[in-house]
């Protein structure tokens, strides 16, 4: 309790060092901060994260392992972050809000006898590590049960000193803020001009996170993390109030800088975006019964996200997610895999953290791995979890029987310096087909079928069983032939019943990403941003309902 | 004591403020100090402890406004924070909706800081994961489950002289009991300010006998049933409906309060009589912020009353627009019942479904509040009064509006586990409620 008086208080002491009243440059904070590091032993108190030289993160990551180790952690890893968000917020003609956050901290993370403790700080100095690790390994004494089998780790790697950069052409940061405001406004203003069209909410979001890592095993790691969204919704009202439709959740959140916000070519887009939500007013409701699904990739993706991404997560085989996100109807383990058919034997899924552009994407995880593509579904069977150094030990026998060896499949990540890492998915895409179809090819082979784009209506039980999608957009096929917008759709599925019944899928041309930027799982809750590379696909005989009843 | 004090607090707000040059500065502080232990498979799977400072800077120069938020609180970081959030202000178009700051206000305060929560160690937190694990291993059954505490404060303050400060703490507790051959499932929680108001072992108890009592459930055929909504599945449904509460969007057309051919559904009855939504921050089951994020002290409001649309929340500046009382950003919600438990509801219930809570709620259409999602973790078949077997999880397809105006029985609100903020609502009996397929999951 005493801490955080006596970080005031030594605030209010070092206030007289800078002039309040005086409006210093950063070149002059830098010089300010540098000579007052040097002044005094405890100066590193008040130095924060922005004039911490790599050096001296270095050395606070370095002191948190190393205290760690002493204390008798047989594993530690400390993780050093600052983590920025910014949003615009329009809608109309006006700005509605601007904002900018940064946080910054340290958590650190030991495995003493076998048990986990954790604990994290805003406070960087040396006296803020050291009571973070003494918090931390007090929490793994305090959780030792008598009985409990030690936590046994997959090996570690070795990295030494690395970096790592997302790809990005522009940071975000670098855009001035009435340039993003811009944008949104010509986009806004083209969109009212569409008759019906009375209401645009148009953002932006970037995220940048700054993150160092050092472990016992020997890895020093920097990563640069940026991804940006642009979410924006289009609503139409009917002239005597008796309907309102939407269209939003057309552009994909992205692991790319501004230049990916430029290339979406807002103004024209934002024009079409409120010219399909006019044109929902009238359209067709669906008439109830079974429709083949064709799910584009801005569609898809969010299913593939739902009933293969999550149950395919090995701490929710495990148990480990059931009070919160669920378990998996892929479980026990033993049972499952390479005995469980997913799909039909059009069905490839792989998970990565290393496409290019993806929300997953990252050198390294928060494991200290590197890591690797692997294969999830293969012809339709299942063949692996998503893993970390915790998890993948209990698949041993899975992967000796394979001829691999036990390791993590790098899928460990914390979504900021305060809170704890834990299994998150990667990307989990579906291949393309071999065959060269395109989304054309599948409405020509189609006799009845809705085609769905954007993701809309999304639910699916906690064993990720039974799933109910919707779309933001819905075209009803006749004929191999599109005759006209429908809405009030969504398809009712059983995972394995509707992988199975997917009879046609595109080729490598018309593969892309599908993301969602703010993934929640796990208690206290975190979020991650994840990708899933796919293709247009077709889905037999579907149960479609009407969501538009009205009692 | 809190982990800032209000004289803390204020003194950092003003240092924050004084190095403002803008027309404008609003200051919002959030400290605290948050814990948690989290055990699955009969273990303590992660625990940990995280304490953070983060100030938010609101400059305004007119009506052009931007918003900084850093967790750094040196002189240079609050320095950095001002600067930039002018710059960005300077640079953002004018907001015309931009309403000025409050001035000083007046505030009651709420008595919701627990020295006892504040204080709990990694032992006392450990102890509760062992009692459930111990309970769960009794049982023959396996048990997940989460608690977490928080211990801090907020304040605002800002250059026309507001100044609100308060502190508070809280407790999170819930937990899914599994027998070993995955066929039952039992989830039970509470939520309170005080660590001595959580019953740990009535918790597990619960959970466990849900989860002995759904094993091998059997499937009834989907369609409209008589359901008795726990509290807690009641809940989930209704916050939703609360959630939709918005004097704009309903004058705007976009909402399901929106009246066809114009203006809004207030004054007439849209649910049963029976049902009465309120946000009360004194309320003893509640005791939630005095003021919301501007600064504005909230009343006491009825937003239902007997079934009657009373009070659609508005912001300040929608207020003034058509000249109404700004409501504030309610951060509580209570729907009020009567005093019959849920043992007489199932009593009373000739034929109906009980569920325990709800899962994955998601909107499938603004219009009408239709929302879809699962039952999960205790699913039951009741007959002629008693609980007879239990039934295999489905998914729905309704409204809490529909769901409000089919009412047959109300129990005794009780505070809801997941919300820190304060959710309190009756278990719920209700008419030919849509359940559209069956589940699998258990």
């Amino acid at each position: 309790m005493t801490r955080r008086r006596d970080f005031l208080k030594s605030s209010a002491v070092a206030a007289g060092a800078i002039a309040a009243s005086r409006i210093l440059s950063p070149a002059e904070l830098w010089a300010a901060r540098l000579s007052s590091a040097q002044e005094s032993d405890d100066a590193l108190a008040h130095l924060r994260f922005a004039e911490l030289a790599p050096s001296d993160i270095e050395a606070l990551l370095l002191q948190a392992v190393d205290a760690a180790r002493s204390a008798g952690a047989t594993f530690a890893d400390a993780r050093i972050g600052r983590y920025k968000r910014q949003q615009i917020a329009t809608r109309e003609r006006q700005i509605t809000g601007v904002q900018d956050t940064e946080t910054v901290g340290l958590g650190v993370r030991v495995l003493r006898l076998g048990t986990w403790g954790f604990a994290a700080t805003r406070d960087l100095s040396p006296d803020g590590v050291r009571r973070a690790v003494r918090e931390a390994v007090g929490i793994a004494n305090a959780n030792r049960l008598p009985g409990v089998p030690p936590v046994v780790l997959a090996p570690g790697e070795k990295h030494g000193r690395q970096t790592w950069k997302s790809s990005y052409a522009i940071d975000p940061w670098d855009v001035p803020i009435e340039q993003k405001a811009g944008l949104l406004f010509a986009a806004n203003a083209e969109a009212l001009k569409v008759p019906g069209v009375r209401f645009v909410n148009g953002g932006m979001a970037f995220v940048k996170e700054e993150k160092h890592y050092a472990n016992t095993d020997g890895s020093i790691i920097s990563q640069t993390i940026i991804r940006s969204d642009l979410p924006y919704v289009v609503t139409a009202v009917a002239s005597d109030n008796s309907d309102f439709q939407a269209r939003g959740n057309a552009v994909q959140p992205m692991g790319r800088g501004y230049e990916y916000i430029v290339a979406q070519d807002l103004t024209s887009s934002a024009r079409l975006w409120a010219e399909q939500a006019a044109e929902k007013l009238t359209a067709k409701s669906v008439e109830i019964g079974k429709w083949d699904i064709i799910a584009t990739p801005s569609n898809l993706f969010l299913t593939i996200h739902e009933s293969i991404g999550h149950s395919t997560e090995l701490d929710r085989a495990l148990g480990h997610e059931a009070n919160m996100a669920g378990t998996s109807f892929l479980a026990p383990p033993q049972q499952k895999l390479g005995e469980t058919r997913i799909g039909s034997e059009l069905m490839h899924v792989k998970g990565d953290r290393s496409q290019e552009g993806s929300c997953a994407a990252m050198g390294f995880d928060d494991d200290g791995i590197k890591p690797k593509e692997f294969d999830i579904i293969r012809n339709g069977m299942f063949v692996d979890y998503q893993t970390t150094r915790e998890l993948a030990p209990s698949l041993d026998w899975w992967y000796r029987k394979q001829g691999k060896p036990t390791q993590s499949n790098g899928c460990c990540h914390a979504d900021s310096w305060n809170s704890v890492q834990f299994q998150r998915m990667p990307n989990v895409s579906l291949m393309p087909g071999e065959k060269d179809i395109t989304l054309d090819d599948i409405i020509a082979a189609t006799d009845k079928g809705i085609v769905m784009y954007s993701r809309g209506t999304y639910s699916i039980d906690q064993q990720r069983y039974n799933g109910q999608f919707g779309a933001q957009l819905c075209y009803e096929v006749r004929g191999g032939k599109i005759v006209g917008q429908l809405k009030d759709v969504a398809y009712q599925m059983r995972t394995t019943d509707f992988w199975q019944s997917m009879d046609m899928l595109g080729g490598r041309r018309s593969y892309e990403l599908g993301s969602t930027f703010n993934d929640g799982k796990g208690e206290p809750g975190q979020v991650s941003a994840v990708s899933h590379g796919c293709v247009p696909a077709r889905f037999r005989n579907q149960n479609v309902l009407n969501t538009g009843r009205t009692g | 004591m809190p982990l800032l004090t209000r004289d803390q607090a204020q003194s950092l707000i003003e240092r924050t403020i004084r190095l403002s040059r803008a027309d404008e500065l609003q200051v919002s502080i959030n400290a605290g100090d948050e814990t948690n232990i989290r055990f699955a498979d009969n273990r303590i799977t992660t625990s940990g402890t995280a304490d953070d400072l983060s100030v938010r800077v609101a400059s305004a120069f007119g009506a052009r406004a931007a918003v900084t938020t850093t967790n750094d609180v040196s002189d240079e970081g609050l320095e950095r924070a001002v600067r930039l959030s002018e710059s960005l202000a300077r640079l953002a178009p004018e907001n015309p909706e931009r309403m000025p700051l409050l001035g000083t206000q007046a505030y009651r305060d709420v008595e919701s800081y627990v020295q006892g929560t504040a204080t709990a160690t990694p032992a006392d937190r450990a102890r509760v994961a062992l009692t459930a694990i111990e309970s769960a291993k009794r049982a023959g059954a396996v048990v997940a489950g989460f608690l977490t505490t928080t211990a801090g404060s907020t304040a605002i303050g800002n250059s026309k002289g507001l100044f609100a400060y308060r502190s508070s703490t809280g407790v999170d507790y819930s937990q899914t009991v599994r027998t070993p051959d995955g066929t039952g499932s039992g989830w039970a929680g509470a939520n309170h300010p005080d660590w001595r108001q959580i019953d740990f072992a009535a918790v597990s108890a619960r959970a466990t006998q849900k989860a002995l009592a759904s094993r091998n459930p059997t499937a009834v055929e989907p369609g409209r049933y008589t359901v008795i909504l726990e509290a807690q599945a009641a809940g989930d449904l209704v916050q939703l409906l609360a959630g939709s509460l918005d004097a704009r969007s309903a004058a705007e057309g976009r909402s399901a309060w929106s009246k066809q051919g114009g203006g809004t559904r207030l004054g007439e009855k849209v649910v049963d009589d029976r049902v009465t939504l309120l946000s009360d921050p004194w309320d003893p089951q509640l005791l939630s912020s005095p003021f919301d994020n501007e600064g504005l002290p909230l009343q006491r409001q009825v937003w239902i009353e007997n079934g009657v649309l009373k009070t659609l929340p508005a912001s300040r500046y929608w207020s003034q627009r058509q000249n109404l009382t700004p409501t504030g950003q309610p951060n509580s919600l209570k729907m009020s019942g009567t005093d019959q438990t849920l043992e007489q509801i199932i009593a009373g219930t000739d034929r109906g479904i009980l569920v325990t809570r709800l899962w994955y709620i998601r909107p499938v259409n603004a219009r009408t509040l239709l929302y879809t999602g699962l039952t999960r973790d205790g699913t039951f078949l009741v007959e002629n009064g008693n609980v007879t077997r239990p039934v295999m999880n489905m998914r729905f397809n309704e409204s809490p509006l529909f769901m409000l105006g089919k009412l047959d029985a109300i129990g005794a609100p009780a505070r809801l586990s997941g919300d820190s903020n304060g959710l309190v609502v009756p278990p719920l009996r209700v008419r030919d409620f849509a359940f559209t397929s069956l589940s699998e999951a258990v």
